[in-house]
Protein backbone atom coordinates (compact mmCIF):
# COMPACT_ATOMS: atom_id res chain seq x y z
CA UNK A 1 0.00 0.00 0.00
CA UNK A 2 1.45 3.33 -1.04
CA UNK A 3 1.68 5.97 1.65
CA UNK A 4 0.65 9.53 0.99
CA UNK A 5 3.20 12.25 1.68
CA UNK A 6 2.03 14.76 4.29
CA UNK A 7 3.69 18.16 4.42
CA UNK A 8 3.24 21.26 6.53
CA UNK A 9 3.66 24.80 5.31
CA UNK A 10 4.12 27.27 8.15
CA UNK A 11 4.72 30.96 8.65
CA UNK A 12 6.71 31.54 11.83
CA UNK A 13 6.97 34.89 13.55
CA UNK A 14 5.48 38.28 12.86
CA UNK A 15 5.95 38.20 9.10
CA UNK A 16 2.55 38.85 7.56
CA UNK A 17 3.20 37.91 3.96
CA UNK A 18 1.85 34.52 3.07
CA UNK A 19 1.19 34.75 -0.63
CA UNK A 20 4.34 32.75 -1.31
CA UNK A 21 3.54 30.16 1.33
CA UNK A 22 0.07 29.70 -0.10
CA UNK A 23 1.41 29.30 -3.62
CA UNK A 24 3.83 26.65 -2.40
CA UNK A 25 0.99 24.87 -0.56
CA UNK A 26 -1.01 24.89 -3.76
CA UNK A 27 1.92 23.50 -5.76
CA UNK A 28 2.30 20.66 -3.26
CA UNK A 29 -1.39 19.89 -3.50
CA UNK A 30 -1.15 19.81 -7.29
CA UNK A 31 1.77 17.41 -6.96
CA UNK A 32 -0.54 15.06 -5.06
CA UNK A 33 0.60 15.71 -1.49
CA UNK A 34 -1.50 16.47 1.54
CA UNK A 35 -0.56 19.87 2.85
CA UNK A 36 -1.42 21.23 6.26
CA UNK A 37 -1.26 25.01 6.31
CA UNK A 38 -1.00 26.62 9.73
CA UNK A 39 -1.69 30.23 8.84
CA UNK A 40 0.22 33.33 9.88
CA UNK A 41 2.05 34.38 13.04
CA UNK A 42 2.96 31.00 14.43
CA UNK A 43 5.48 30.44 17.18
CA UNK A 44 8.03 27.65 16.62
CA UNK A 45 6.37 25.82 19.53
CA UNK A 46 2.97 25.90 17.82
CA UNK A 47 4.46 24.76 14.53
CA UNK A 48 6.29 21.80 16.02
CA UNK A 49 3.31 20.68 18.07
CA UNK A 50 1.03 20.90 15.02
CA UNK A 51 3.54 18.95 12.92
CA UNK A 52 3.59 16.16 15.49
CA UNK A 53 -0.20 16.04 15.80
CA UNK A 54 -0.52 15.91 12.03
CA UNK A 55 2.28 13.36 11.53
CA UNK A 56 3.82 15.29 8.63
CA UNK A 57 7.01 14.22 6.88
CA UNK A 58 8.34 17.72 6.33
CA UNK A 59 7.87 21.25 7.61
CA UNK A 60 8.35 24.01 5.05
CA UNK A 61 9.01 27.33 6.78
CA UNK A 62 8.52 30.61 5.00
CA UNK A 63 10.22 33.78 6.15
CA UNK A 64 10.40 37.14 4.45
CA UNK A 65 11.02 39.30 7.48
CA UNK A 66 14.60 38.53 8.51
CA UNK A 67 14.04 36.54 11.69
CA UNK A 68 14.77 33.18 10.03
CA UNK A 69 17.96 32.53 11.98
CA UNK A 70 16.13 32.48 15.29
CA UNK A 71 12.85 30.98 14.11
CA UNK A 72 14.13 28.18 11.85
CA UNK A 73 16.77 27.10 14.35
CA UNK A 74 14.26 27.10 17.17
CA UNK A 75 12.03 24.75 15.16
CA UNK A 76 14.99 22.40 14.64
CA UNK A 77 15.82 22.56 18.35
CA UNK A 78 12.25 21.82 19.43
CA UNK A 79 11.96 18.87 17.06
CA UNK A 80 15.08 17.42 18.66
CA UNK A 81 13.71 18.05 22.14
CA UNK A 82 10.48 16.29 21.25
CA UNK A 83 12.36 13.40 19.69
CA UNK A 84 10.72 14.27 16.39
CA UNK A 85 13.75 15.24 14.35
CA UNK A 86 12.88 12.65 11.75
CA UNK A 87 10.59 15.38 10.42
CA UNK A 88 12.61 17.20 7.76
CA UNK A 89 12.75 20.99 7.89
CA UNK A 90 13.26 23.13 4.82
CA UNK A 91 12.75 26.82 4.31
CA UNK A 92 12.21 29.55 1.82
CA UNK A 93 12.09 33.30 1.50
CA UNK A 94 14.44 36.24 1.64
CA UNK A 95 17.47 34.57 3.13
CA UNK A 96 21.01 35.91 2.59
CA UNK A 97 23.67 33.48 1.33
CA UNK A 98 25.75 33.77 4.49
CA UNK A 99 22.76 32.61 6.57
CA UNK A 100 22.00 29.65 4.35
CA UNK A 101 25.24 27.96 5.46
CA UNK A 102 24.41 28.51 9.11
CA UNK A 103 20.88 27.18 8.73
CA UNK A 104 21.98 24.13 6.79
CA UNK A 105 24.70 23.32 9.28
CA UNK A 106 22.09 23.44 12.01
CA UNK A 107 19.96 20.90 10.21
CA UNK A 108 17.71 22.75 7.78
CA UNK A 109 17.79 20.40 4.83
CA UNK A 110 17.29 22.92 2.04
CA UNK A 111 16.64 26.63 1.54
CA UNK A 112 14.79 27.99 -1.46
CA UNK A 113 15.42 31.60 -2.34
CA UNK A 114 13.57 33.95 -4.73
CA UNK A 115 13.79 32.80 -8.33
CA UNK A 116 13.40 29.10 -7.53
CA UNK A 117 10.59 27.69 -9.66
CA UNK A 118 7.70 25.71 -8.25
CA UNK A 119 8.75 22.78 -10.42
CA UNK A 120 12.23 22.80 -8.89
CA UNK A 121 10.79 22.82 -5.38
CA UNK A 122 8.32 20.02 -6.09
CA UNK A 123 11.07 17.99 -7.75
CA UNK A 124 13.27 18.45 -4.71
CA UNK A 125 10.50 17.23 -2.42
CA UNK A 126 9.87 14.27 -4.67
CA UNK A 127 13.53 13.29 -4.58
CA UNK A 128 14.28 14.02 -0.94
CA UNK A 129 11.19 13.58 1.19
CA UNK A 130 9.74 10.17 1.82
CA UNK A 131 6.97 9.03 4.13
CA UNK A 132 8.46 8.08 7.49
CA UNK A 133 7.49 4.46 7.84
CA UNK A 134 7.82 2.69 11.16
CA UNK B 1 -0.83 -5.76 24.08
CA UNK B 2 0.38 -4.03 20.95
CA UNK B 3 3.10 -1.44 21.74
CA UNK B 4 1.47 1.31 19.70
CA UNK B 5 -1.91 0.65 21.33
CA UNK B 6 -0.30 0.91 24.76
CA UNK B 7 1.11 4.31 23.90
CA UNK B 8 -2.21 5.51 22.50
CA UNK B 9 -3.94 4.53 25.73
CA UNK B 10 -1.28 6.47 27.63
CA UNK B 11 -2.20 9.50 25.53
CA UNK B 12 1.03 9.69 23.54
CA UNK B 13 0.40 12.19 20.74
CA UNK B 14 3.01 10.85 18.31
CA UNK B 15 1.56 7.36 18.51
CA UNK B 16 -1.99 8.61 18.06
CA UNK B 17 -0.85 10.58 15.01
CA UNK B 18 0.87 7.52 13.60
CA UNK B 19 -2.08 5.20 14.14
CA UNK B 20 -4.42 7.63 12.41
CA UNK B 21 -1.99 7.85 9.55
CA UNK B 22 -1.89 4.08 9.28
CA UNK B 23 -5.68 4.04 9.17
CA UNK B 24 -5.65 6.70 6.47
CA UNK B 25 -3.02 4.89 4.41
CA UNK B 26 -4.82 1.58 4.80
CA UNK B 27 -1.91 -0.24 6.43
CA UNK B 28 -3.23 -3.74 7.29
CA UNK B 29 -1.28 -4.08 10.56
CA UNK B 30 -3.26 -1.20 12.07
CA UNK B 31 -5.97 -3.78 12.75
CA UNK B 32 -3.94 -5.20 15.65
CA UNK B 33 -3.81 -1.78 17.28
CA UNK B 34 -7.53 -1.22 16.78
CA UNK B 35 -8.42 -4.57 18.32
CA UNK B 36 -6.50 -3.60 21.47
CA UNK B 37 -8.06 -0.14 21.55
CA UNK B 38 -11.61 -1.34 21.04
CA UNK B 39 -12.41 -2.16 24.70
CA UNK B 40 -11.44 1.41 25.56
CA UNK B 41 -13.88 3.08 23.16
CA UNK B 42 -17.44 4.27 23.57
CA UNK B 43 -16.79 6.85 26.25
CA UNK B 44 -16.30 10.04 24.23
CA UNK B 45 -19.13 12.22 23.08
CA UNK B 46 -18.91 12.79 19.33
CA UNK B 47 -20.22 15.98 17.73
CA UNK B 48 -20.38 16.35 13.94
CA UNK B 49 -20.20 19.86 12.50
CA UNK B 50 -21.08 20.32 8.87
CA UNK B 51 -22.20 23.00 6.44
CA UNK B 52 -21.28 24.69 3.17
CA UNK B 53 -17.78 26.13 2.64
CA UNK B 54 -17.27 29.52 4.28
CA UNK B 55 -20.08 29.38 6.82
CA UNK B 56 -17.60 29.44 9.69
CA UNK B 57 -17.38 25.81 10.78
CA UNK B 58 -13.72 25.95 11.80
CA UNK B 59 -14.22 29.17 13.75
CA UNK B 60 -17.20 27.62 15.50
CA UNK B 61 -15.16 24.53 16.34
CA UNK B 62 -12.36 26.76 17.64
CA UNK B 63 -14.78 28.47 20.04
CA UNK B 64 -16.35 25.20 21.07
CA UNK B 65 -12.89 23.90 21.99
CA UNK B 66 -12.29 27.01 24.12
CA UNK B 67 -15.62 26.62 25.94
CA UNK B 68 -15.17 22.89 26.55
CA UNK B 69 -11.68 23.48 27.86
CA UNK B 70 -13.03 26.02 30.33
CA UNK B 71 -15.15 23.20 31.71
CA UNK B 72 -12.00 21.07 31.96
CA UNK B 73 -13.12 18.71 29.21
CA UNK B 74 -10.51 17.31 26.86
CA UNK B 75 -11.16 17.64 23.14
CA UNK B 76 -10.15 15.80 19.98
CA UNK B 77 -10.82 17.32 16.59
CA UNK B 78 -10.96 15.63 13.19
CA UNK B 79 -11.09 18.26 10.47
CA UNK B 80 -11.90 16.71 7.10
CA UNK B 81 -11.13 18.63 3.91
CA UNK B 82 -11.67 17.53 0.33
CA UNK B 83 -8.98 15.84 -1.74
CA UNK B 84 -8.44 17.30 -5.20
CA UNK B 85 -9.96 14.87 -7.68
CA UNK B 86 -7.30 15.86 -10.20
CA UNK B 87 -4.03 15.55 -8.33
CA UNK B 88 -5.02 13.46 -5.32
CA UNK B 89 -3.48 16.14 -3.11
CA UNK B 90 -5.24 18.32 -0.57
CA UNK B 91 -4.79 21.57 1.26
CA UNK B 92 -5.83 21.06 4.85
CA UNK B 93 -6.51 24.51 6.23
CA UNK B 94 -9.09 24.06 8.98
CA UNK B 95 -6.32 24.16 11.53
CA UNK B 96 -5.61 27.81 10.82
CA UNK B 97 -8.65 28.85 12.88
CA UNK B 98 -7.78 26.51 15.73
CA UNK B 99 -4.04 26.95 16.05
CA UNK B 100 -4.33 28.84 19.35
CA UNK B 101 -5.12 25.47 20.95
CA UNK B 102 -2.12 23.66 19.53
CA UNK B 103 -0.03 23.98 22.70
CA UNK B 104 -2.88 22.87 24.94
CA UNK B 105 -2.22 19.29 25.96
CA UNK B 106 -5.93 18.71 26.46
CA UNK B 107 -6.57 19.25 22.76
CA UNK B 108 -5.59 17.08 19.81
CA UNK B 109 -6.33 18.36 16.32
CA UNK B 110 -5.95 16.23 13.24
CA UNK B 111 -6.64 17.19 9.63
CA UNK B 112 -7.79 14.46 7.25
CA UNK B 113 -8.33 14.51 3.52
CA UNK B 114 -11.32 12.79 1.95
CA UNK B 115 -9.00 10.84 -0.41
CA UNK B 116 -10.49 8.56 -3.01
CA UNK B 117 -10.72 5.23 -1.28
CA UNK B 118 -13.77 3.24 -2.15
CA UNK B 119 -16.33 4.25 0.40
CA UNK B 120 -13.70 3.94 3.05
CA UNK B 121 -13.90 7.52 4.23
CA UNK B 122 -16.75 6.92 6.64
CA UNK B 123 -14.93 3.90 7.94
CA UNK B 124 -11.59 5.66 8.38
CA UNK B 125 -13.23 8.60 10.13
CA UNK B 126 -15.08 6.26 12.46
CA UNK B 127 -11.86 4.43 13.23
CA UNK B 128 -10.01 7.69 13.84
CA UNK B 129 -12.79 8.69 16.24
CA UNK B 130 -12.19 5.41 18.07
CA UNK B 131 -8.50 6.23 18.43
CA UNK B 132 -9.21 9.67 19.93
CA UNK B 133 -11.83 8.08 22.14
CA UNK B 134 -9.34 5.47 23.37
CA UNK B 135 -6.70 8.13 24.03
CA UNK B 136 -9.18 9.54 26.51
CA UNK B 137 -10.72 12.60 24.90
CA UNK B 138 -14.04 13.59 26.47
CA UNK B 139 -15.40 15.27 23.36
CA UNK B 140 -14.58 14.61 19.72
CA UNK B 141 -15.53 17.22 17.14
CA UNK B 142 -15.68 16.07 13.53
CA UNK B 143 -15.79 18.87 11.01
CA UNK B 144 -16.69 18.23 7.36
CA UNK B 145 -17.83 20.23 4.37
CA UNK B 146 -21.45 19.28 3.99
CA UNK B 147 -21.80 18.82 0.29
CA UNK B 148 -21.87 15.16 -0.59
CA UNK B 149 -23.14 11.82 0.58
CA UNK B 150 -19.74 10.97 1.99
CA UNK B 151 -19.88 13.92 4.32
CA UNK B 152 -23.40 13.11 5.40
CA UNK B 153 -22.21 9.59 6.15
CA UNK B 154 -19.34 10.91 8.22
CA UNK B 155 -21.63 12.84 10.52
CA UNK B 156 -23.68 9.68 11.03
CA UNK B 157 -20.80 8.68 13.30
CA UNK B 158 -21.71 11.56 15.59
CA UNK B 159 -24.01 11.51 18.59
CA UNK B 160 -25.06 15.06 17.86
CA UNK B 161 -24.90 16.63 14.42
CA UNK B 162 -24.67 20.40 14.14
CA UNK B 163 -25.48 21.98 10.79
CA UNK B 164 -24.10 25.44 10.23
CA UNK B 165 -25.76 27.89 7.84
CA UNK B 166 -25.47 31.62 7.27
CA UNK B 167 -28.12 34.22 6.37
CA UNK B 168 -28.73 35.10 2.78
CA UNK B 169 -27.96 31.73 1.30
CA UNK B 170 -31.49 30.81 0.34
CA UNK B 171 -30.35 28.33 -2.22
CA UNK B 172 -28.10 26.80 0.32
CA UNK B 173 -31.04 25.91 2.49
CA UNK B 174 -32.74 24.41 -0.53
CA UNK B 175 -29.75 22.14 -0.91
CA UNK B 176 -29.85 21.21 2.74
CA UNK B 177 -33.52 20.42 2.47
CA UNK B 178 -32.77 17.72 -0.05
CA UNK B 179 -29.70 16.33 1.64
CA UNK B 180 -28.62 16.90 5.16
CA UNK B 181 -31.64 18.34 6.91
CA UNK B 182 -32.59 14.94 8.19
CA UNK B 183 -29.29 14.45 9.94
CA UNK B 184 -29.28 17.84 11.72
CA UNK B 185 -29.95 17.74 15.46
CA UNK B 186 -29.05 21.36 15.98
CA UNK B 187 -28.93 24.18 13.44
CA UNK B 188 -26.61 27.12 13.92
CA UNK B 189 -27.23 30.32 12.00
CA UNK B 190 -23.73 31.73 12.08
CA UNK B 191 -22.83 35.32 11.16
CA UNK B 192 -26.32 36.10 12.44
CA UNK B 193 -25.63 39.84 12.49
CA UNK B 194 -25.91 39.72 8.73
CA UNK B 195 -29.00 40.77 6.88
CA UNK B 196 -31.58 38.06 6.42
CA UNK B 197 -30.93 36.09 9.57
CA UNK B 198 -34.59 36.24 10.64
CA UNK B 199 -35.62 35.01 7.23
CA UNK B 200 -33.22 32.08 7.55
CA UNK B 201 -34.57 31.41 11.04
CA UNK B 202 -38.10 31.37 9.64
CA UNK B 203 -37.12 29.01 6.83
CA UNK B 204 -35.49 26.57 9.21
CA UNK B 205 -38.40 26.70 11.66
CA UNK B 206 -40.77 25.91 8.85
CA UNK B 207 -38.69 22.97 7.72
CA UNK B 208 -38.49 21.58 11.21
CA UNK B 209 -42.23 22.09 11.73
CA UNK B 210 -42.87 19.81 8.75
CA UNK B 211 -41.61 16.96 10.90
CA UNK B 212 -44.14 17.78 13.62
CA UNK B 213 -45.55 14.27 13.57
CA UNK B 214 -42.14 12.80 14.34
CA UNK B 215 -41.68 15.20 17.24
CA UNK B 216 -45.13 14.40 18.62
CA UNK B 217 -44.20 10.75 18.63
CA UNK B 218 -41.28 11.46 20.91
CA UNK B 219 -38.57 12.17 18.35
CA UNK B 220 -35.96 14.85 18.88
CA UNK B 221 -37.03 18.29 17.72
CA UNK B 222 -34.02 20.13 16.31
CA UNK B 223 -33.12 23.44 17.90
CA UNK B 224 -31.98 26.55 16.06
CA UNK B 225 -29.30 28.81 17.49
CA UNK B 226 -28.15 32.19 16.28
CA UNK B 227 -24.43 32.66 16.63
CA UNK B 228 -21.50 34.86 15.72
CA UNK B 229 -18.65 32.47 16.22
CA UNK B 230 -15.98 35.05 15.52
CA UNK B 231 -17.28 37.20 18.43
CA UNK B 232 -17.84 34.17 20.64
CA UNK B 233 -21.60 34.70 20.64
CA UNK B 234 -24.05 31.83 20.82
CA UNK B 235 -21.49 29.18 21.75
CA UNK B 236 -22.82 28.75 25.29
CA UNK B 237 -26.32 28.25 23.91
CA UNK B 238 -24.98 25.70 21.46
CA UNK B 239 -23.25 23.69 24.17
CA UNK B 240 -26.39 23.74 26.31
CA UNK B 241 -28.39 22.37 23.38
CA UNK B 242 -25.77 19.70 22.77
CA UNK B 243 -26.12 18.67 26.42
CA UNK B 244 -29.91 18.58 26.03
CA UNK B 245 -29.58 16.37 23.00
CA UNK B 246 -27.18 14.11 24.83
CA UNK B 247 -29.66 13.75 27.71
CA UNK B 248 -32.34 12.98 25.16
CA UNK B 249 -30.26 10.22 23.56
CA UNK B 250 -29.39 8.67 26.89
CA UNK B 251 -33.05 8.68 27.88
CA UNK B 252 -34.17 7.22 24.57
CA UNK B 253 -31.40 4.68 24.04
CA UNK B 254 -30.02 4.24 27.50
CA UNK B 255 -26.43 4.53 26.33
CA UNK B 256 -24.26 6.70 24.11
CA UNK B 257 -22.04 3.85 22.98
CA UNK B 258 -22.70 3.48 19.22
CA UNK B 259 -21.84 -0.23 19.38
CA UNK B 260 -24.77 -0.85 21.68
CA UNK B 261 -27.15 0.02 18.85
CA UNK B 262 -27.83 -2.76 16.33
CA UNK B 263 -28.54 -0.25 13.54
CA UNK B 264 -25.13 1.41 13.84
CA UNK B 265 -23.33 -1.88 14.29
CA UNK B 266 -25.07 -3.26 11.20
CA UNK B 267 -24.01 -0.22 9.12
CA UNK B 268 -20.46 -0.45 10.34
CA UNK B 269 -20.15 -4.17 9.67
CA UNK B 270 -21.58 -3.82 6.17
CA UNK B 271 -19.11 -1.05 5.48
CA UNK B 272 -16.22 -3.18 6.68
CA UNK B 273 -17.34 -6.20 4.67
CA UNK B 274 -17.64 -4.01 1.57
CA UNK B 275 -14.10 -2.72 1.98
CA UNK B 276 -12.75 -6.19 2.68
CA UNK B 277 -14.39 -7.75 -0.37
CA UNK B 278 -13.43 -4.81 -2.55
CA UNK B 279 -9.80 -4.88 -1.43
CA UNK B 280 -9.43 -8.62 -1.88
CA UNK B 281 -11.05 -8.70 -5.29
CA UNK B 282 -9.27 -5.61 -6.56
CA UNK B 283 -5.92 -6.89 -5.31
CA UNK B 284 -6.43 -10.12 -7.18
CA UNK B 285 -7.67 -8.46 -10.36
CA UNK B 286 -4.83 -5.95 -10.46
CA UNK B 287 -2.23 -8.60 -9.64
CA UNK B 288 -3.36 -10.85 -12.48
CA UNK B 289 -3.68 -7.86 -14.82
CA UNK B 290 -7.25 -8.83 -15.64
CA UNK B 291 -8.63 -5.50 -14.52
CA UNK B 292 -6.50 -3.43 -16.90
CA UNK B 293 -7.13 -5.94 -19.68
CA UNK B 294 -10.85 -5.45 -19.25
CA UNK B 295 -10.40 -1.64 -19.25
CA UNK B 296 -8.44 -1.84 -22.49
CA UNK B 297 -11.06 -4.04 -24.12
CA UNK B 298 -13.89 -1.70 -23.16
CA UNK B 299 -11.94 1.30 -24.45
CA UNK B 300 -11.34 -0.44 -27.77
CA UNK B 301 -15.00 -1.29 -28.03
CA UNK B 302 -14.38 -5.02 -28.01
CA UNK B 303 -16.63 -5.64 -25.04
CA UNK B 304 -19.30 -3.80 -23.04
CA UNK B 305 -18.69 -2.98 -19.35
CA UNK B 306 -21.58 -5.18 -18.18
CA UNK B 307 -20.20 -8.34 -19.76
CA UNK B 308 -16.67 -7.38 -18.71
CA UNK B 309 -17.81 -7.07 -15.09
CA UNK B 310 -19.57 -10.44 -15.28
CA UNK B 311 -16.44 -12.01 -16.71
CA UNK B 312 -14.25 -10.56 -13.98
CA UNK B 313 -16.56 -11.96 -11.35
CA UNK B 314 -16.93 -15.36 -12.93
CA UNK B 315 -13.34 -16.05 -11.92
Amino acid sequence: MKRKLRLMVAKPGLDGHDRGARIIARAYRDAGYEVVYTGLHQTPEEIVEAAIQEDVDMIGLSSLAGAHKYLFLRVIELLKEKDADDIVVCGGGIIPDEDIMILKQAGVKEIFTPGTTLDEIVKWVEDNIHPRID
Amino acid sequence: MNELAKKVLAGDVRSVARVIRNIDDGIPSVKDVLIDLYPHTGRAYVIGITGAPGVGKSTLVDQMIAHLRKKNKTVGVLAVDPTSPFSGGAILGDRIRMQRHSLDEGVYIRSMATRGHFGGLTQSTRTAIDVLDAMGKDYILVETVGVGQDEVDIVKNAHTTVIVVIPGMGDDIQAIKAGILEVGDIFVINKSDREGSDKTLGDLKLMIAMDQKKHDEGGWKPEIIKAQAVFDKGIDDLLVEIDNHRDFIIKAKGDIHPRRQPKKVREELIEMIKIQIMTQIMNKLTRTGKFEKAVAMIVKGEIDPYTACEDLFSD
